[in-house]
Order: C-alpha cells, then structure tokens, then sequence
C-alpha cells in the first residue's frame, strides 16, 4: 500500500510537475489513446486443442485455463480458492459435495452461467465418444466409470443442479483427492447454449468463454491472442488487456527473443548444459521453482528378470550417487530423492528408503554383499539393459548409471529410443529398466502411489504387486481426515520403498524466464501461473 | 504438348497411389501409438480414444476408410491438433513456407548462377578458388549451426532484424530465415553451374561461335549459358518442392508457422494422419514440379520437344 499523505510543498516545487504534466498532456495527444496492456509468453508448443475436455499438456491447460473458470480455482501460488463457486461443502459421510456458485458469473456473450452448464459439462466429459484422457480422474462420481465404458447412459451421472447456483456432485465412496479434480479444467462448465448447436464451437473471436480472458486470435504455430473478458464477474481485478502467446518450442529462439523484449515471460525448458552460463547472464529473470513430478526408474519385477530379486534392487539404489547425478550433470538445483512422491506435493507424504541416511562407503559394502548373496559379482555380473527416451540429459543419467553400478558387477547395455517408441515398450513390459517422469496431473500423493496399485499404470507394467500396498493407498483414498491420510500414504509410500520397487532420482524442478517488468508471477507446484494475478510496467 | 502433360499426370496417380500405400503401412510398423506417452492412459481411456479415431478397426478396413477420405480431398483429423483437421494445418501453413521456401530458391538462383558462371570463366584463379571455398561452407556448415548464429549476430548482438516471428510475413521478419535457408542453395547451384558452364564452354558448339568470331560476351550469354543451365533445371524440381514444404530447422529456429515442422512433428507423435497428409502433399508438389521442370527444359534445350 502506498501513503498518498504528504506534507505541503512550496509553490515554486510544482514547477517540474507542471512542466511534466504539459509534456504528457502533449505526448496523450499523439500516442493512442488507452495503451493497451500486453503480455507476450513463449508458451513452448503448439496447444492441440484449446476444449478444456480434451487437453492433454501444460501448453494447452495454461491457455484454458484463462478461457474457462473452473468451480474450485488456484491463485497465483497454486492454492485452491474460490472459482466459480464461492462456497462448497462435503457431507458428513463424504460423498456428497454440494457447491454453491456465484450469482455475478455469465458467459462471455452476456447469458447467464448456471449449475446446469456444470451438469452439463460432467456428462460430455464422461461420454467414451469425447474421449478425454482425464475421464478417470471423474470415476469416482456416481456411475461415471460405467458412462466412460459405454455400460450406462450420461443422464445416470451423480450430478445434479438442485438449482441454478447450487451443485451437487454424488460419489461412489469418498475421495479424499476429488476438490483438486475439481478444480482442473476439465471439470469447468461449459455454454451448454453454444454447445448443443454445434461440437465445432473452438472459433477465435466467437468462443464463448467465462475466464478473464477471450480468444481473439488463433494462427497454428504462430501465435494465440487472448483479450480481456470484461464480462468476467472479477474484470475490475484483472490487469492485463491483451495477452500473446508463441508457441516456440526451440530454447534458443525463445532464449533469443527473451534477451531482445520481444517476449515478457518464456515456459520452454531451459537447456541442463547453459543454465549456468544463464544464470549468470539473466539473474533473476531465471526462475527456478520444485514442481510436483519425479524422475526414476522403473524396474521390471516380473520373476524372469534379474531385477525380480529384492536384493539386486537393493544394491542398484545403493550404489547410485544421486547427489552426483543433481549437483554435478543437471546442476540446477534438483533435489536428490529416494521416495516416488515429490516432498513439494500436498498432504505431507514421508517416508524414504532406509540407506539414505547410510553413508557412501557403508552403502558399497552392503550393496557389494547383496549382490554377492544374489550370486553375482565381478566375475558371474548380472547383464541388464537400460532403455531411456532421446534427451541429452536422460543420456548422461543413463551413462552415470551404467558406470556407478558396474563396480558391482552389473553390465548394462543402454538403448534409446524415440518417446512414442519407448512409452510403448514401457506400456508393454518390454523392458528391464527403463528411465521414466511422473509429473503430477492433480497436486496429491495418490497421483503418484496409485499408479504403483494391481491396475495402475506403473504396476501394469512392471508387474509390481502388493495387496497390503493396494489396500493403504485406497484406504488413504477414501480417508478424509487429512492427518490420518497422510499417515496411511506414508505407510504406502515406504512399502514401496522397502521393496525397492523403483530407482528414483531426484524431484523436478521447472523453469521459467519472467522479465522484470512483469509482477505477481509466484513459482507454483504445479506450474499454474494465472495471469490475472499478473500485471506488466508500461 | 497437352497430351503430354495429360498422360505425365494419369502416370502420377500410380505413382501417389504406391507413396501413400507405402507410407500408411510403414507408419503402422513404427513402435508405439499416437497415444504413447509420459503418462500412460488407463485401458478404458485409451479403448476410447482407439475407437474415436477407428484405430480398433482392422488395418485394411482403416486403410480403405482412409484412401475413401482422401479421394474427396479429406485428409482426416489431426491426431494431435485436434481443433483442426489436415487439411486446415497444410492450408494454414503452406503460404508460409511457400513464400519462405519462394524467395529463398529466387535468392539461390540469382546468387548461385553467376557465381558459378564468374567461377568457371576465371578457372583456377583466385576468384575461383574464394567463390568456391565460400560455396563449399555453405554446404559444409549445416543451417542449425548458420541460423542461430544468424539471429544471435543480427537479431541481439546488433538489433537490426527480429529474431523470430512471421509478424504475417513483414520483410524484417523474412530477412534472416530467408537467407539462412538459401546459403545451401547458393553453394549447391553455385558448384553446378560452375562444372557445368566449364563442360559446356570446351564443347564444340562453343569453339564454333568462337570460330566465328563472336566476341566473349556474345558466347557467353547467348550460346553457353542456357546448355549450362540444364543440370541446374533438373535440380530445381525436387529442390523446389523440398524447400516449399518448410524446413523444420529453419522453421523452429526462427518460430515460424511454416508446414515443416508437421513431418518430423508427425512421425514423432504417431499422427498418422498428419504424417499421411503432408507425405501425400510433398507427393504430388514433386510430381508437378518435375513435370514443369521438363516442360521448361523444352525452352533451354532447343533439340527437347513435346509434339503432339
């Protein structure tokens, strides 16, 4: 706040302030008038689609997020806050959320935006023909699994407007996660009124929206326009007139035209091997914050491969020097980890596997005498291959790995593969060890330790199974109760860890290049960065 | 000369008809799908998402769906860029690289030609030794190392020119990507024309003109020059067609909304359709430019002609 109380000055001290005052008044004369003000972000793709129901990446989430208000919204910090509803509330058995929306919000062509649009949205989402790769995010309302599969009819969906501004939301057990899918933006409303004339509805200048801002301008590849919605209930707060976003996904074009002011904010990945030379070049304008994702690897514990007995496991993750790995290859600020659940994802999840607190030489010898218990050595080595996707950092990790482990008698052959090819070989179990990213869709632990239950992603292709495992984590599921869940996703997280399930490395961080003239942009957990928090300097 | 070109386009068709044939089924051999990725989907997400886009279909019955599209000119939904279809992606795109990959190839030919005619008059000789050593960077030096050496020099370094951006195709903007797309050109024409004005002046045709005691320029310009020009014609088909389609380097380097980038784009995501599409495209800019290409080589080689 600014103290606008000042003492009296002398006459002849305003002289300046008139003469600078006849010079602007001249200068207003000449320049247009309302100067627009104008954001221009390297968004680091080309989004895929702009329908919150079908996205599947940051690059497009960061656009629709602005284009549609979610129920349940994040500040500039990544906090839930008040969205489109004002209050909600969840019933004593946890399975009915009823949520309260405002009574000032309406679409952008001046229609009011009601609980039906919501109902509305819920069901489109969940029909198997949108096909959104977020659906399941939504199984936990009432019959939404059975919508998804095609097995019952999108009006059975446990949700309903009691009346325009009141939601009801009805589970099938209660979800401790189900307010942070909320507030994604799939679950946004959406104009019912535009929709039910036709699915092509994505048209820049005609897109009827009900976030702060519009979409005026889409050229693929080239640029996105976004203008302010002065029909958004909260206008009066937003800053920005006019935001553009590049999709340049070529760190050096982005790094380049950061440097010459042709871009304010820039979210393409900074390169591992020039964030020194960056850092020292940019200062502050790199910003370097945690992110909610992990990279590990995973093993395959199916019991033909070698890396189905505990003990080779064991040894693997002692002899890795994560601190190696963080400080001396990537050396931008990585925290080293030995546990699947980033320490910066909410509901304070612990647990840590036992000899992250032995020291190096203590861990050699125990991994030494692993390996021999398993009946290899330097003269019988266990022969392993290690695939990772093509990145130049994922090839330095996987090379260090190979040379950490080979004192132990391990000889690892390395392939490398394209992403779609490696996912794929991962999806099918064709793998012993494979380099792998989990970054979080929703900030919560279950994100990370449900993939690991008889089902889940990950357990579907290492082969991992543990039923005590399983039952914790849906048990923390369902636990509402936030300190007695993050004791139940703790237990879950260290069974894991004690079975050595996985070979994790270290948690992401992000990075982001943010000018100085621009203001209220906050690192956030999740890399939401709302641009109605966010204002420039002229 | 009609029925020429009448029966050069019905022999095309069988030829776009192997190319797209071909490229359907080598894009289905490649490991993995359009939906592999980081995060891997649920099977029930993913039956979905097969069946909206009739992958759960036999791969016959998918590839008779497909080529039933295309001849109503319908190349399909994008994979990836779901909001447009193919079509929408190469029409939105292709003026771009049209005009990009248009000045670039103008550029290259007045540049290249009398480089290589200055080269092979003054044969051995310092002018010759420094245009070709030039020319042999140019090909030497690949334009991912040119380009953003280019845009660091001219765009931060000096300020001069922006470092990115079409801005709807404002000359600062086209300057830099321009050129850095034409110095390979140059040095390739460049080394053609030169070798072949060198074959073309110790032919007999030329030691006639001499002969006659026609004066150097007159030998030059009006005898050697359209013969030399042949190898440079035939090049230009295929070179053409290359550089109209977008270069994905050039295009990422300087941000431009070109078409380039969907063919690496596309096989690396598995979007089968985009792949198909600008394959199927890049087919038939190749057969109409080698088809005008040797209409043109009527007018440079006076014993080619396409009777009727």
């Amino acid at each position: 706040m600014t103290d606008t109380t000042r003492p009296p000055r002398p006459m002849g001290a305003y002289r300046p302030f008139f003469k600078r005052a006849a010079l602007t008044a001249c200068l207003l004369a000449i320049a247009p008038l309302g100067m627009a003000a104008t954001l221009r972000i390297d968004n680091s793709a080309e989004p895929g689609t702009l329908d919150p129901q079908k996205t599947s990446g940051t690059w497009e989430t960061r656009i629709v997020r602005e284009l549609f208000e979610t129920l349940v919204s994040q500040d500039a910090k990544g906090d839930l806050v008040p969205g489109l509803a004002s209050h909600w509330q969840l019933s004593d058995d946890g399975l009915t959320w009823t949520l309260e929306l405002r009574d000032d919000a309406q679409w952008s062509d001046g229609q009011p935006l009601t609980a039906g649009d919501a109902v509305f949205s819920l069901r489109r989402l969940l029909k198997p023909e949108l096909a959104a790769h977020n659906a399941n995010l939504y199984y936990p309302i009432k019959n939404a699994r059975a919508i998804n599969a095609g097995e019952a009819a999108p009006e059975t969906l446990g949700v309903h407007a009691l009346d325009d501004h009141h939601l009801e939301i009805r589970l099938e057990r209660p979800t401790a996660w189900f307010l942070q899918a909320i507030a994604m933006p799939e679950a946004a409303p959406l104009p019912e009124h535009v929709l039910k004339e036709s699915e092509r509805w994505i048209v820049p200048g005609n897109t009827v929206v009900s976030g702060p801002f519009k979409l005026s301008e889409w050229s693929p590849q080239d640029h996105i326009t976004l203008d302010k919605n002065e029909r958004y209930y909260d206008a009066d707060k937003v800053s920005l007139d006019e935001v553009i976003l590049y999709p340049l996904e070529e760190a050096t074009a982005a790094l380049n035209r950061f440097r010459t002011g042709a871009l304010d904010i820039s979210y393409t990945s900074v390169p591992g091997g020039r964030f020194q030379q960056l850092r020292q070049e940019l200062g502050d304008a790199l910003r370097v914050s945690p992110l909610v994702g992990e990279y590990f690897y995973m093993f395959n514990l199916k019991p033909d491969s070698p890396l189905g007995d505990i003990r080779v496991r064991e040894a693997l993750n002692l002899a890795t020097r994560r601190e190696v790995i963080t400080d001396q290859l990537l050396g931008m600020g990585q925290t080293p980890s030995y546990w699947l659940v980033p320490r910066v994802t909410e509901g304070g999840t612990k647990g840590e596997m036992p000899m992250a607190q032995l020291s190096m030489d203590k861990r050699m010898a125990r991994a030494h005498e692993l390996m021999k218990a398993a009946g290899f050595g330097p003269n019988n080595p266990v022969k392993l291959t290690l695939r990772y996707n093509t990145l130049e950092d994922h090839k330095k990790i996987a090379v260090a790995l190979a040379a950490m482990w080979k004192p132990l008698g391990v000889e690892v052959s390395l392939v490398n593969a394209e992403a779609a090819s490696h996912y794929a070989a991962i999806r099918e179990g064709d793998f012993q060890l494979a380099r792998y990213g989990m970054v979080a869709t929703i900030n919560d632990p279950y994100d990370f330790l449900g993939s690991y239950t008889t089902g889940g992603s990950a357990a579907r292709s290492s082969g991992y199974h543990d039923e005590t495992y399983d039952q914790l984590v849906e048990q923390s599921s369902e636990t509402i109760d936030t300190g007695e869940r993050a004791e139940l996703l703790t237990r879950a997280q260290q069974r894991l860890l004690d079975d050595y399930a996985l070979l994790p490395l270290y948690d992401y961080i992000t990075t982001a290049l943010v000018s100085e003239r621009v203001h209220g942009w906050e690192p956030s957990p999740m890399d939401v960065h709302p641009l109605r928090y966010i204002s420039i300097e002229e | 000369m009609l029925s020429y070109i009448a029966k050069r386009l019905a022999m095309a068709i069988p030829t776009l008809l192997i190319v797209i044939t071909a490229s359907f089924f080598l894009m289905r051999v490649a490991p993995g799908g359009p939906f592999d990725g980081e995060r891997q989907l649920p099977p029930e997400i993913e039956a979905n998402l097969m069946a909206a886009y009739h992958l759960d279909e036999p791969l016959p019955m998918q590839y008779l769906r497909y080529m039933g599209n295309l001849v109503q000119g319908d190349f399909g939904p994008s994979f990836k860029y779901k909001d447009f279809s193919v079509t929408d992606l190469i029409a939105q795109g292709f003026p771009v690289s049209l005009e990009l990959g248009g000045l670039a190839i103008v550029l290259a030919l007045l540049l290249g030609i009398p480089m290589g005619v200055m080269a092979a008059l003054r044969r051995n000789s310092t002018v010759d030794y420094l245009l070709m050593g030039t020319a042999l960077g140019g090909i030497a030096v690949p334009n991912f190392v040119i380009a953003p050496l280019m845009a660091l020099f001219f765009g931060v370094i000096l300020g001069w020119l922006p470092v990115g951006g079409w801005n709807g195709g404002a000359l600062p903007n086209l300057v830099l990507p321009v050129v850095a797309l034409a110095i390979q050109q140059i040095a390739y024409i460049a080394r053609m024309m030169r070798a072949s004005m060198i074959e073309v002046l110790g032919s007999h045709f030329i030691r006639t003109a001499r002969a006659k005691g026609l004066n150097e320029r007159q030998v030059i310009w009006r005898h050697a020059l359209r013969p030399a020009m042949l190898p440079v014609l035939s090049y230009l088909g295929p070179a053409i067609a290359g550089i109209i389609t977008g270069s994905v380097v050039i295009e990422q380097i300087f941000g431009l909304p070109g078409i380039g980038r969907y063919f690496v784009q596309g096989a690396l995501n598995r979007d089968y359709t985009l792949v198909m599409g600008t394959v199927v495209f890049y087919g038939i800019l190749i057969v109409l430019m080698n088809l005008i290409v040797d209409l043109l080589y009527s007018l440079f080689d006076p014993q080619i002609r396409y009777d009727d």
